[in-house]
């Protein structure tokens, strides 16, 4: 296969249905010369990325080289600080994200977004995954019953918690707890899984067991996965992209990353020289 | 003699067990030992003391004085149910009114609505509303809020006669010095309590919870609703029960401002009477009977609050342990 080339355009000449719908696949999320600022401090300097749709791309770097920053953009939840600016332009499946006729509130429906620290609401179990059908009004038993065992099936917990739907979220174990935040972020069938850190707080068994499910999640959603360890990365993405110093030093296939980097400092930070 | 000399027991001195080496830690835990022995003891005494000096009115009275409403120490007859009444409705009209106030203001405050140092003014103004002497108030009450409660009670007479409940909550004649104006009066004196312990309740839960409410795409008012406020509700009811105390308690404002009347009509806006007010008006110039019965009411009031005190620990427990394990 070829190695996805984030600065190449797609051909203008593509004719055929099929062969947009392949630019389309292969550009689902497209970070156009992107700059990002908070307040007078700059922490993204000219981003060009493509990440294809319904695969795993995952963003490495040492801590505050931007990556999450750029995830965090993806759903706007760096719009809730004061005094951020951005250039340059983000689209998901083709529309920008920024364009003024955007609700916020429907953008982050479509995306699920799971965290570094797992963050379960003080309800039960049931009640946490059904939160963004309950704030859109969707109070159909029969609906939100469906919705629950279909995701909880989806974040692997529905065999561990069948029994007990409607005890404390906060009775889980760590794991169990980061899975129902993914259960919880997929319960709207969102396009898009951003995850930041999800493994950071958890032990190698959690890990392995995260690590499987989002294996099996990119059949139904892109994911987008920031990670801290390199190992992680090259377990479960397709893809991969080297953030430094707020830019983008490579973006390649995961294998040609780890095995082969075109630059020195994608090959020093994951040969462990400094990160 | 000493083969393992420390730092703490030198060789020079007779061994671990002597008595040099263990005086000073052994003073410290005598005196801690006496202060929570006194503290305790103070409040048994207090309980016997009181328990004592109305055991005749208990003797001659028993329950009954719970359910007698009438308090006529001309004729030696007492009972405090108007009180008890008086005490349950002020303050339950206090919590109403300032609760959801409080937290109105707890909510404002403790998000971003405002820049930061307007939300410290606003802060710091309705924390200081919690300094002010209570006699400040009664007296403020009387100027201020008195007129206020009779032109309204003037209007609310004619408006709601013949409306079925509100019509005998608002009966006339319609007096200043009233139970409306008492309860009034106390909900601005537990707004403080309620407003400060909530905001800290507020700003304690966990940034992650208001994340992920976002991410899901929840408005910043679902967020509230959903999420943060019951996150908080162990601090919120801690904050209600806490002023339900207060509220039960206070005595210099109540007894300033509700007419001090031993009846309880049922209209808001007739004179009435609670329980401390009934102790501080009264005790000066009591004898005998009146002297016990007046401490079988202060021993109710104390039970009271007690009471409350308890339930409100019970419903806080169980609250933490609902949202246990966030923090």
């Amino acid at each position: 296969m070829e190695p996805i080339d984030p600065t190449s355009a797609a051909p203008a000449s593509a004719a055929s249905a099929a062969d947009a719908d392949e630019a389309l696949r292969r550009r689902f999320i497209e970070v156009k010369n992107f700059h990002f600022f908070y307040g007078k401090k700059q922490a993204l300097f000219e981003i060009n990325l493509a990440i294809p749709r319904r695969e795993v791309t995952a963003f490495i770097g040492p801590s505050g080289c931007g990556k999450s920053t750029l995830l965090r953009n993806f759903n706007r939840m760096n719009d809730l600080i004061e005094g951020v600016r951005h250039e340059g332009d983000i689209t998901i499946g083709g529309s920008s994200i920024y364009d003024p006729s955007v609700e916020i509130i429907a953008l982050r429906r479509s995306i699920g977004m799971v965290f570094q620290k797992s963050n379960p609401f003080p309800k039960s179990i049931y009640e946490n995954v059904v939160y963004s059908l309950r704030i859109a009004g969707q109070n159909s038993r029969k609906l939100l019953d469906e919705t629950v065992e279909r995701s909880l099936r989806g974040a692997a917990l529905w065999d561990e918690v069948k029994d007990r739907l409607h005890d404390s979220a906060l009775s889980l174990s760590g794991g169990q707890m980061q899975r129902l935040c993914i259960a919880r972020a997929i319960a709207n069938r969102p396009e898009v899984l951003l995850m930041d850190e999800p493994c950071s707080a958890l032990d190698p068994i959690a890990t392995a067991k995260v690590e499987e499910l989002i294996h099996d999640l990119k059949k139904q959603f892109t994911i987008v996965i920031v990670t801290h360890n390199m190992q992680q990365a090259t377990r479960c993405s397709d893809h991969t992209a080297f953030f430094y110093l707020g830019k983008l030093i490579e973006f390649d296939r995961t294998q040609k990353i780890f095995a082969n980097p075109a630059q020195k400092q994608t090959e020093d930070y994951i040969t462990g020289r400094f990160g | 003699m000493d083969t393992l000399p420390s730092p703490s027991a030198p060789a020079s001195r007779p061994g671990p067990g002597s008595f040099t080496a263990r005086r000073r830690p052994d003073l410290f835990l005598v005196l801690c030992v006496l202060a929570s022995v006194a503290t305790v003891g103070t409040l048994l005494w207090m309980i016997l003391e009181i328990t004592h000096q109305s055991w005749p009115a208990i003797e001659k009275f028993g329950l009954a004085f719970l359910t007698n409403a009438r308090w006529q120490p001309n004729r030696e007859i007492f009972g405090v149910l108007p009180f008890l009444l008086g005490t349950g409705v002020t303050s339950l009209i206090a919590i109403i009114l300032a609760l959801p106030l409080g937290l109105a203001v707890a909510v404002f405050l403790s998000e971003d609505f405002l820049p930061p140092p307007v939300r410290q003014f606003i802060r710091f103004t309705v924390e200081m509303l919690a300094a002010i002497p209570s006699v400040v108030y009664g007296l403020w009450g009387i100027f201020v809020v008195i007129p206020l409660v009779q032109e309204f009670g003037r209007w609310a007479v004619v408006a709601f006669k013949g409306t079925p409940v509100l019509g005998s909550l608002f009966a006339a004649p319609a007096y200043g010095n009233s139970i409306l104006t008492a309860s009034l009066v106390l909900a601005l004196m537990i707004l403080p309590t309620i407003t400060a312990i909530s905001r800290s309740a507020l700003v304690a839960v966990p940034g992650t919870l208001r994340e992920g409410s976002y991410a899901l795409g929840a408005t910043r008012w679902e967020t509230i609703l959903r999420v943060l406020l019951p996150t908080a509700a162990p601090g919120i009811i801690a904050a209600t029960i806490l002023a339900l105390g207060r509220a039960m308690g206070e005595t210099m404002a109540v007894a300033m401002l509700i007419g001090n009347s031993p009846r309880f009509s049922g209209s808001l806006l007739s004179p009435g009477g609670t329980l401390a007010g009934l102790l501080a008006n009264q005790f000066g110039e009591a004898q005998g009977l009146q002297v016990a019965s007046l401490m079988y009411a202060a021993l109710i009031l104390m039970l009271l609050t007690l009471m409350v005190n308890i339930a409100g620990e019970a419903v806080l427990r169980y609250t933490q342990k609902r949202t246990a394990g966030i923090r």
